[in-house]
Parts: structure tokens; sequence; C-alpha cells
């Protein structure tokens, strides 16, 4: 399945992406080729598989409850578009 | 037509581990300046990876085990998609169709009754960042983000509809409380918001089984304010239904300072949160091994605790049930009760006199001050408060010993330390009173020959005359003993 440029603008705008046109022809090769291969999977018979979203073996990882040092507060802050002292800025959002 | 309640609650509670529930920052979020205990995967950076925290799951089924639910053999975790700003990835990290524990209840009392309350589930999810609404000069509304709290581990536990008043749903709040304090999982402060309540009321016909409207009640941030919200809707709904209004399926908030619920978003237009499982973390198959070793290690729970003060105390149960209700409360009573030697009390009655205590003078000051017994215990420990019991028993009277306990609260001394600086002991000695009752006969020849004519209340005239001499700490027995020997 070929993705059209629309397609790809509209995902970007999902994923609060701002692409150049360059990047838009790329991802949509890139795109493309991923959902041409779940093409490829889709053909398997999966009938009596139960679904899952695991797709290793791996059950029970977890750690123990010990803290890490967290990132500066200036990285943190560092990418936020809009900021306010040690805060990010955001517009309302009031239900 | 008469109609009856039907309460359903959801409890949101914060559990006290040290880091965070899929990353290691500090779940410490109340003393951090804002965006300090943040990392890139409570962040929600595209790419990084949460990995569960075990001690939440430990907390989170012994909860469960508390309250008698079903321990689940597989869980998972899902993702519950949503777009609001305080949730850094765009979906909370939750449990759908596979919770920790489901199937179990608790006790509760309300006017002597007993009753049973369900609980659907009980689940782990991951707490969001805090948002704080701004109106900019130019009157533009806005808000800060301050992500320490995103991530930190959240319980959820949901209640069957069995609550039929919103005093059986305040017990509820509270004996759910106070298990959890017990456990040691959560610190269960409401104000704070380490434990919060949504709530769903309807009503319908008396011997009916269908509601009418479900109404989700928030913004509850007290046990009075789900008592007092609850009580609203009981009744607008009542008032609404007698109108023969037809009464709608809506979320409502709760508006303090009104005293009363606000409609808020339609539940027709609710999000739907497209739940899937949560691919970035495996699922837990949780052994019986582990589960059997987790309930090995269970505290004491409320009841058992007020069985026991019971029998082995030999207090009321009224006494029992109050003392035990807070776990803080309970291990002080017992902390001051157990290390101490009790002088010439008996044991039973030295219990009975820490209660009457902690319930009386010491729940005053709590509750003038507005702090609970923790932060009493840093004044005055309970081995202090015996001292204190002790010396109201011979060295000063039941009214002084009312005024050295604020003065304990208020300065951190202890108790001998306030009798000796204002000369507050008891005076008992005939020796001391000698010069100060020769002076009283002295003084007041009328009242002394009343006394000698027969007059029985001349003497305790005199007797007051010698507490006033000795600003009142004479002890008065002595005191009239000595006043008939010399008058006799």
């Amino acid at each position: 399945m070929r993705l059209t440029r629309e397609e790809v603008l509209h995902i970007a705008r999902l994923a609060r992406l701002g692409l150049t046109e360059a990047e838009v022809e790329k991802l949509r090769e890139q795109l493309s080729n991923i959902l041409e291969n779940f093409e490829v999977l889709q053909q398997v018979d999966t009938t009596d598989v139960p679904p899952t979203a695991q797709a290793i073996d791996l059950q029970n990882v977890m750690r123990s409850d010990e803290v890490a040092p967290s990132l500066p507060q200036s990285q943190i802050l560092a990418n936020a578009p809009r900021r306010e002292g040690e805060y990010f800025r955001v517009r309302a959002v009031l239900e | 037509m008469d109609f009856e309640t039907i309460i359903g609650l959801e409890v949101h509670a914060q559990l006290l581990t040290r880091s965070k529930m899929f990353c290691r920052c500090s779940a410490d979020y109340a003393n951090a300046p804002p965006n300090t205990h943040v990392c890139p995967v409570c962040l929600g950076m595209p790419g990084v990876l949460p990995v569960i925290n075990r001690q939440a799951v430990e907390y989170t089924i012994m909860t469960a085990l508390a309250l008698n639910c079903t321990i689940s053999d597989y869980t998972k975790f899902d993702r519950k998609n949503y777009p609001y700003p305080d949730l850094m990835k765009g979906y909370q990290i939750s449990q759908y169709d596979a919770p920790i524990g489901r199937g179990g209840w608790l006790n509760i009392e309300v006017d002597g009754e007993k009753r049973k309350i369900g609980i659907i589930r009980v689940h782990l999810e991951e707490d969001v960042a805090k948002l704080l609404h701004r109106t900019s000069p130019e009157g533009e509304d806005y808000s800060l983000i301050d992500v320490n709290r995103s991530g930190v581990p959240l319980m959820e536990i949901v209640s069957e509809p069995d609550l039929r008043s919103p005093e059986e749903a305040r017990q509820y709040l509270i004996k759910l409380r106070s298990i959890l304090q017990y456990l040691g999982v959560s610190t269960g402060n409401m104000e704070e918001g380490s434990f919060r309540c949504d709530a769903n009321i309807s009503i319908r016909p008396q011997g009916s089984s269908e509601p009418l409207a479900k109404v989700e009640v928030k913004n509850m941030n007290s046990f009075k304010a789900v008592y007092q919200a609850m009580d609203y809707e009981a009744k607008r709904q009542r008032k609404a239904a007698a109108e023969g209004k037809k009464l709608i399926q809506e979320t409502r908030g709760w508006v303090e300072a009104k005293g009363k619920t606000v409609a808020q978003r339609s539940k027709e237009y609710a999000h739907d949160y497209r739940y899937f499982p949560e691919p970035d973390l495996p699922p837990l198959v949780i052994s019986r091994e582990w589960v059997e070793e987790i309930r090995a290690r269970l505290p004491e729970l409320p009841e058992a605790r007020r069985e026991r003060f019971i029998a082995e105390y030999g207090l009321p149960l009224y006494d029992a049930s109050l003392l035990t209700t807070s776990k803080a409360m309970a291990d002080y009573f017992e902390d001051s009760t157990k290390t101490a030697q009790f002088g010439k009390l008996p044991p039973d009655r030295a219990a009975k006199e820490v209660s009457n205590w902690l319930l009386g003078e010491v729940s005053r000051i709590l509750n003038a001050n507005d702090i609970d017994i923790s932060q009493f215990r840093e004044k005055v420990s309970p081995e202090r408060l015996l001292g204190l019991i002790l010396s109201s028993h011979g060295t000063i009277n039941l009214a002084t010993a009312k005024s050295v306990l604020e003065e304990m609260f208020q300065t951190g001394k202890d108790a001998q330390e306030i009798i000796a600086q204002r000369g507050l002991s008891q005076i008992s000695d005939a020796g001391e009173l000698e010069d100060i009752i020769t002076q009283v006969i002295g003084a007041n020849p009328q009242a002394v020959a009343d006394f000698k004519s027969g007059k029985e209340a001349a003497l305790k005239f005199l007797v007051g005359q010698v507490m006033r001499a000795t600003k009142g700490r004479a002890n008065p027995q002595v005191a009239a003993e000595m006043l008939k020997r010399k008058l006799a």
C-alpha cells in the first residue's frame, strides 16, 4: 500500500511533527514500506492464535524500588516550546 | 414514590514507593522544586522504555489481599489514550481487562449495623503531571506544568455500587484509608491529594433494580466533601424525580464554596480511551508462592487490632474502635501503655486512662491545631504523655495536668520539668502546710466558730482558703484532715 502525501502530512500532524518537503517524501517511502511488510504478515493464518501485544516471550520484568538521579531541570525544560520560570507553559485546556 | 440511593466509589491512592512506577526518578514530588524529579521516561520522550517497579506491584497485591480479592495469575498493563496536557505521553499506562485483584470486599459499620461492601477491582497505574492554572495580565488563561508527579504509582480501588447513603460512603472511605495506612502502602491523605475519590451516584425506586441515571461526581477533596456532595446529589436527584424531570447520565463537579454539584461534560461525549495492551511492558505472571509470601507478611489490620485492644487492654468497644481507626493513634496508644511502668496504677486502669487522655484532651489539641497524631507525637512522646498521666495521680490535679499537657505540646518540655518550673506540684506534706493552716485559722474566726458549732460547710470554706493561699497546690484531703485535727 502506497501512502499519499496528504496521508503523511496527516500522520505528522497527529504526531505534532513539522516536516520539510524532502522529509515528507522520505517518510512516504519508509512508511509505505512498513505497511507493505504488514501486508505480508497479514497473510499468516492466525485463526487459533490468541491476540498478543508481545512479540517476545518475556514476562515478569521488574526492577527494585531504587531512586536514581533525574535529569537537571535545565535539560528537562530545554526543549519546551514555551516555559515560564521553572515550568512548562501551555495553553489553557479546561473542560 | 420512595427512592433508595445507590453509590459506588472509585479511589485513587498514591503508593509509598521511593521511586516512580516505571522509572527511577524519586516519587517524592511534594517536597521538590518543579520539574526536578523528571527523566526522559516520565517526561514521555519517544523511544524510552518503562520498567515496572516491583514494590508497587507488591503493595497492590498486598492491598488486594487485605480487601479479600482474588489475585490474578496473569496481569498486564494497557494504554489509556486521551489528550490532556497533564499526560506527558498522550496516554496513561493503566490496567484494563486484567487488573491485579478483583472480587473482594470490606466491612463497614453504620449505626451499629455491619455492612459488607463489595470491591470490583484493584489495579495499578501511573499518576499524571500537575497543572497550575494561571491568567496573564492580558486576561489570557494558560497552564503551567510540573512533571514531578507524572509517573508516581497510583492504585485504583473500585467498589461495587453497594453503598446506600452518604454516611456509608464516608465510612467506606474511612475504613479503606485505615486499611491502606495499616498496610503502610499509602499516606491516605485526601487534602494533599494522595488519596482521591470519585463517586457514582444514582437513585432508584424502592424495590426496583433499575437506577434512573448514573451521575459521576468529581472534585471532592475531603471526607466531609464526599459526604456533603453525596447528600446534595441524593436530594437533588429525588427532587428532580419528584418534579417529573428527566435525570441524565452526566459528570458533575463538587463546588465546595457553593456547597453544590455543577454539571461538567455530558457522558455521551465521554472520551473513547482506545485501550490497547502496553507493548513496552511484558505481562506479569503472579505465582501463588509470591502471593502467599506477601500474605504471610500482612500486618495486623484495623478490625483485628480493635478486637485485640478489647481483649488485651480491657477497653470498651467504643474506645477500641476510635483508637484503631488511625494506625498512628493506635501505635501511640500501645507505645504509651507498653513501654512504661504504671506506678501504682493497675495496668487495665492505666490503659483506660491513656485512652481517655488520647480521645479527650489530646484529640482536643489535635482538632484545635488542625494536626494529626504523628505531628503531636513529635512534640509529646508516648512516654511523656504517660509521665504526665502518672503525675496526675498524686503530684498534680487533673485541671493542672490538662494545662501542663498544653504546655508540653507548645514547648516540647516534659511534664516533670514544667511542674517543677511552675511550682505546680501538690503539697501533701503536713510540715509544709502547718504554717499556712495556722494562718488560715487565725484569719477566719467566724468560720472556725461555725465549724466548732457543727457547721460542716465551714470546713469546706477553710479548705478553700488553704487552696487559695497555696495557689491550688495544697492536697485538699490532707488540708482538711489537718484542719479537723487542729479544731477538734
